[in-house]
Formats: C-alpha cells, structure tokens, sequence
C-alpha cells in the first residue's frame, strides 16, 4: 500500500481513473527496440514525426536568423533615413560589378543547392548528389573570394571605420557609419556563408557514404533551407548596400 | 528491488556530461543555475550592506558600480532566464505531451554547453576587473567610456543566448510534433502552454539582444561606429534594440513562473482551471502585446512624446492578460477543496507578489508618474516583485511540487513550510520599503544617499538577511531528501497529469510506448464525490 511510505504532510494518492487509454505505456519498464528505419531515432514514433520535427527546427531556426539580421536591417533603416544623401554618397564608393558577380553567383548556387536536393530526392547515384553539393560549395567559396578582393579594396583605400577611416567627400560621418553597417551586415553575412560551406562539406561527406536516397534525405533538405536563407539575405544586401549609390549627385 | 530508473541508469561523470536525456540536462542546468545564483546573490549581498550607512564607506563609488551590474547581468541572464524552462520545462514538457524526449536531446544538450561557455566568460569578466555599465549596457558609455571588461561581459551574453534560443526552439518543435495521440492542444497543460509562449518570445526576442550586445563589443574593439554619436549615431537606437529584447525577456521570466502557479492552484485546490482557454490565450496574447511595449523604458530618454503615448497605452493593454491570469487562479481557489502544502504557499506568495508587482508597472506604464520615479527605487522595487515575488517565488513552487517526481524522494515539510513563509517576509521587507525610497526621491545605483533615507534602507538589508536564510533552508533539506527523504510514490500530491502516471523518478524513456491520451490534466472529481470513491 503506498499509504504506508507516506509522510504525514503529503496527501498521497486519489482515486481517479488514469489519463491514458493504453495502460502500458505507463507501467515501469526496460526499453524494448522495435524493429524500424535505421535512421529512426529512439524517441520518435516513426520516419514521418523524425522528418517533420527536423523540418520544422530549421524553419523555426530561420526565424530567429531574421531577427538577427533585422536588428541591422534596422539600424540600417534608421540612418539611412537620418542621412540620405551621405549613404547615396557612401555606397558610390562600392563596386556595383563585383557585387552583380557575386549575386549571380550566388543565385547559381541555390540552383545547384536545390539539384542537389532532387538528386537525393530521387535516389541519384553518390557521385551526382556530391557532385551538385561540390558545385553548390565551389560557388560559395567564389563568392567568398569575390568578397576578399572587395574587403582588401576597402582597406588600402581606408573605408574601414576606425581611426583610419578617411572620406573626403561631403558626409563623412554618415560615410562612416554606412561603412560599420556594411562590414557588420556583410561580415555576418559571410560568416553564414562560412558556416554553410562546412555544412556542405558534412552533406557530401554523408552523400558519399550513400546515407541519403527517396526514403531518407532530410538532412540535404535542411542544409538546402539554410543555403536558400543565406542566399536571400545577401539579395536584400546587394540593393540596399550597393544599389542606392545611383542616387548619388555631386 | 529498485527499479531502473533516469537517474541509476549510467553512473559517472560521463553518463552525465555526454547525456542527451532531457531529465538529465535539466538537473545539469538545477546545478549551474543555483551556482549562479549564489554568485548572483553574493553581489546583492554587498549591494545591501553598503546601503546600510549613508555615507559610501564599504564599496568604493566604482566597486559599487560592478557589484550591482554584475548583480543584474548573472540574475537576469545566468538564473531568471533559464531558470524554469531550462530546469522544469526541460524535465516536464517532455513527459506532459507523452513523449520519450524533446524532439531534438543532442542540441538539448548543446544548449547546455553554451550556457556554460557564456557563464565562464561572464565569470571571467567579473573576477577580471568587473564590468561597471550597469546590465543594461547602455552606449555610449559601455562603448567608449567604461572601464573593465565589457566586451568579455557582452560576449558571455551573447553566446548564452543562443542557449536560450535553442531551449526555445526545441520546446516549439516538440510541442508542435511530439504530442502523444489524442493529446489535443486543449488537453495540454497551461504549463505547456505558457513555456509555448515563452518559446515564442526567446525565438524571436534573443537574436535581437544578441546582434545589439555584438554591435556593442564590436564599437567598443574594432571602433566601427553604430551607436557613436560623434558620428552622428543615436544611442537611443541602443535602447530601443536592447528593449526589444529586454521587456519581452521580462515576460520570458514570469511566464513559466504562471504556467507553474496553474499547475498548482489546480492540484491543490483539486478542481480544474477556471476558464483554461483564457489563461491559455492570456500566455499567447502576453507574449504578442509584450513585444510592443518596449518604448515605456525610453520615456525619458529622447523618444518622442507621439511614441510614448503609443507604449503607454499598449503598456496598459498588456496588463490585461495578466490580470485574467490573476482573476482566474482567484476564481479556481474560490469554493476549491484548498490544502496549504508548500507549493501551494508560493502559489498564494506568487499571486500577492506578482499583483503588487504587476500594479506599480502600469504606474510606470504612465508617462507623467514615470518621470516623477524614473531611475528612483521605486522601479528596483516594481521589477524586483515580478522578478523575485513573481519569477523566483514560481521556480521555488515547482520545484517543491516536482521535486518528488525529479528526485523520488520527499522533503521535509515542516522546514519548506517555514522557509516559504521566511522567503515571502524577508521579500517584502526588502522590497516594500524600496517603493517608498524611490516615491520620496531616492535615486538608484548610488552608493551613497542623504541620512533621511537611512531607516527604508536598514529596513530593506535586514528583510534581504531574513530573505537569504530563507533561500539556503531549502538548498539544505533539498540536499538533505535526495540522500536520506523519505520514498515518493508516483503522485505524492494525488495531482492528475500525465507526469503523475508515470514513476517517480522516471524511467529514461518516460513512457514505453506513446500513451494515447483521454483528458486533459487536473479533471479532478468533484471533492463531495471524493469521499465516496475513497
């Protein structure tokens, strides 16, 4: 009787019936492996709960990614309002063709990113998957490149913030701060890409090993979710970091 | 013959470093946050002493400074905010949605990790020298004038809120996809529900915070200029990025602390939840309206007046689902079968507290009364009942009501008796006192102040001595139950809710198959049928 371990304070139990239907799966017990996917891991039903749990992470995920590009999307709203002219002015000093490269290469590599998606999708050979998953990591890298040469440009022409920063044109401190605000929101933009280049590296290491066919391609599919954001970030950056030097009048 | 069970399954230190059940990390994270605690609590401690006199003679004006910054940046972001859902909600959500773990144990895991790496650099940057910005960080001091360490200080809370992030992540993915059949969202417990909520605020409040204290390090280290007004920059735009955050974390506070009073006023007053679609919307509807009233901290700061009025009637607005919480819980315990058990004693402190609390914030939430108190004792005292009457006083009534789930094992209750009732005296003697300092005009983060205050302030430091006794009696009897208590049967409380089917502790899978799930919780027979049934 469990009446008789009880302290004197605490009530015990009360007659009321269970909240379950199947008494089972609340007795004690030792954990017993039913048969299942390989993938399946144990604290999921079946396939289908494990794909939509890992889906629905990486949306969520991508949720909290935009608010913190937003929280610079933000500040970048607010100055460019506060000073027009000078982030017109400032953005003139950007390479608009190097920025148009690395935008189509970038679009290119979602294409490639999505291939190789449908190529694990289907079943396709490891050779093809890693090969569009290589694609997809060759441009990254390229626009990582483009991204050094502009970088290095930036510094030998002091436009970087800081006690070497030199503008001589009419707005200098708004110059200033658009160039902070461009090496915070590229920065940050390039390390997502830096981050999604190492996670490609682990979908083709996985590709290879023949881990992904028809039944089981989750992960290719929520490293692509990832690839995809990054991509559609640097869409919003290229207009409104390059672009808006066409206002610029002398 | 003792059963297997989540906490004689694996021995050593590495069964515990490298679990990935859920039960495990939320008694790793019990461990570090009743460590920051402590720590948190010893800067309060010398806070409170130097305020005995007048005159600044313990702490140095300086010293001062990094006592009750470092006070508010462990409180605040080291204990109150993991506190409940990294402890409570990490080891019940889980099995209050019938499910083995949360939907993902190895990033469970991590968080943990992160939180510890965020806490060594905090640790750091307090033992190196303190930060003196006050929690807040404000620019452009904390950019360009403070001395000590504010980089490393922003980059602990930085990393620790991507913990927080992931906690609040995995709590969304598993409510949404791991409930067990027939366990319909109008079946779930408003403790998942209000942690649901507090997902909802981490998700999208945390990146903010931490992309706004990354901007901070990165002004103050690299001089890029975002917030330097020699630049033309606006730290007011600071305020606003830090508060975006920051008000809303009040509610990721003080949420899990309501979802844990619902529980209990419904166990110990054996009647179902008046109006359980209200109290749960009320969470949703908190979390909504509390990303909006973020301009009431920037009233006097240089917002404009149009933007102030806006703040200060969604201020307003957003007492109202508190306040159906409040009036709910009340009219749960009317005509209830009422027992005065511990937790329900900090269930009782909590509504008291959080009201008090929850009252002043609209006096704040007005603009005229705010700059009559702004920066005065009167806000320490109005944040302070939410998030120690409120928020702390919650996490001490879960934990007493779980504990014989968590650990098997009863405490005693006599002592946890007596320390709730030292906890809610020692807590109002510190903290009443503060609104009448601050309504008479006594400043905050001064270590000096003009001898008519002298008495409120003695006042206020022998009701924090009474309130620190209070916090050790039950670290002593809770060390104390998990060695020597008394066995606990599966429902101590005869409470109902899937975690009471199950035994105490919990075998490591929680439930052997997926339970298919009939009610919802706390469908208690009417007390006059009791009898009969018994």
């Amino acid at each position: 009787m469990p009446d008789a371990h009880h302290g004197e304070h605490f009530p015990g139990p009360i007659h009321q019936p269970p909240l379950v239907a199947n008494l089972e799966a609340i007795q004690p017990h030792e954990f017993v492996h039913l048969p299942h996917h390989p993938k399946l891991q144990h604290h999921f039903d079946d396939m289908a709960q494990q794909i939509d749990a890992s889906t629905l992470g990486m949306w969520v995920f991508l949720v909290t990614e935009i608010m913190f590009f937003g929280g610079l999307f933000a500040a970048y709203l607010v100055y460019r309002h506060a000073s027009p002219e000078g982030f017109a002015e400032a953005s003139h000093h950007l390479n608009v063709t190097w920025g148009a490269v690395n935008t189509i290469v970038l679009i290119v590599s979602s294409l490639t990113m999505a291939l190789a998606v449908r190529s694990a999708q289907i079943s396709a050979p490891p050779k093809t998957q890693v090969a569009w998953i290589a694609a997809t990591m060759v441009l990254g890298a390229a626009f990582l490149g483009v991204k050094a040469i502009e970088y290095t440009d930036k510094f030998t022409h002091h436009l970087v913030p800081g006690p070497n920063f030199h503008w001589t044109g009419k707005h200098p401190q708004a110059a200033e701060i658009f160039y902070s605000l461009y090496f915070c929101m590229t920065g940050l933009h390039a390390t997502h890409m830096v981050i999604g280049l190492g996670i490609m590296t682990v979908i083709g290491i996985m590709a290879w090993r023949r881990q992904f066919d028809a039944d089981y391609y989750t992960p290719v599919e929520i490293a692509g979710l990832y690839w995809h954001f990054v991509d559609i970030v640097w869409i919003f950056l290229f207009p409104l970091l390059y672009l808006i030097g066409g206002h610029f009048t002398e | 013959m003792e059963t297997v069970n989540y906490l004689n399954n694996g021995h050593g230190l590495k069964s515990w470093l490298l679990t990935k059940d859920h039960k495990r990390i939320a008694l790793l994270y019990l461990v570090s946050i009743t460590l920051f605690f402590v720590i948190g609590g010893f800067f309060a401690m010398l806070v409170r002493l130097e305020l005995l006199t007048p005159a600044g003679d313990l702490l140095t004006a300086e010293t001062y400074n990094k006592m009750f910054t470092m006070h508010g940046v462990v409180m605040v972001f080291f204990f109150l905010i993991p506190s409940i859902p990294a402890v409570l909600g990490n080891f019940l959500i889980p099995i209050m949605v019938g499910a083995k773990d949360l939907a993902f144990p190895r990033i469970n895991l991590l968080s943990w990790y992160i939180y510890v790496v965020g806490g060594i650099f905090t640790l750091v940057a307090a033992l190196s020298g303190g930060v003196d910005t006050g929690w807040t960080f404000y620019t452009p001091y904390s950019t360009a004038a403070a001395n000590g360490h504010v980089i490393t200080a922003a980059l602990g809370v930085f990393i620790t809120g991507f913990s927080s992030i992931l906690t609040g992540l995995n709590f969304i993915v598993t409510v949404h996809r791991m409930r067990a059949p027939g366990l319909t969202w109008f079946r779930l417990p408003l403790f998942v529900w209000s942690h649901y909520a507090t997902s909802l605020i981490m998700i999208l409040g945390t990146p903010v915070i931490a992309i706004t204290v990354l901007l901070v390090a990165a002004e103050r280290g690299l001089h890029l200029g975002i917030f330097d007004p020699a630049l033309g920059g606006d730290p007011v735009l600071f305020q606003h990025l830090f508060w975006f955050y920051s008000h809303p974390a009040v509610y990721i506070m003080i949420l899990p602390a309501m979802g844990v009073i619902s529980e209990i006023v419904q166990a110990f007053t054996r009647k179902n939840i008046f109006g359980y679609s209200f109290v749960a919307f009320s969470s949703l509807a908190i979390a909504i309206i509390g990303f909006l009233v973020w301009g009431h901290h920037i009233f006097v700061a240089g917002q404009s007046v149009y933007a102030g009025m806006v703040f200060s009637f969604l201020s307003f607005v957003v007492a109202i689902p508190s306040a159906i919480k409040v009036f709910n819980w009340t009219a749960t315990i009317y005509k209830g079968s009422v027992s005065f058990d511990s937790p329900m004693l900090y269930a009782f402190g909590f509504i008291g507290l959080f009201t008090i609390g929850g009252l002043t914030g609209l006096f704040l939430a007005a603009m005229g009364l705010d700059i009559h108190v702004h920066d005065t004792y009167f806000v320490v005292a109005h944040f302070h009942y939410i998030m120690v009457g409120g928020a702390i006083m919650g996490y001490l009534g879960g934990l007493h009501y779980w504990w014989p789930k968590i650990t098997g094992r009863l405490y005693p209750e006599g002592w946890a008796k007596f320390s709730a009732l030292m906890i809610f005296s020692g807590f109002n003697l510190t903290f009443f006192p503060q609104f009448i300092a601050g309504y008479l005009g006594m400043p905050r983060r001064y270590h000096a102040y003009p001898p008519e205050f002298q008495v409120l302030n003695v006042a206020s430091t022998l009701g924090a001595s009474i309130l620190a006794v209070g916090y050790v009696i039950p670290l002593v009897y809770f060390a104390y139950s998990m060695v020597a208590g008394e066995k606990s049967v599966n429902d101590p409380w005869g409470a109902r809710g899937l975690e009471w089917e199950i035994p105490s502790p919990p075998p490591t899978e929680n439930f052997t198959v997926s339970p298919v799930v009939t009610e919802g919780t706390h469908q208690y027979v009417h007390p006059s049928q009791e009898v009969g049934l018994a």
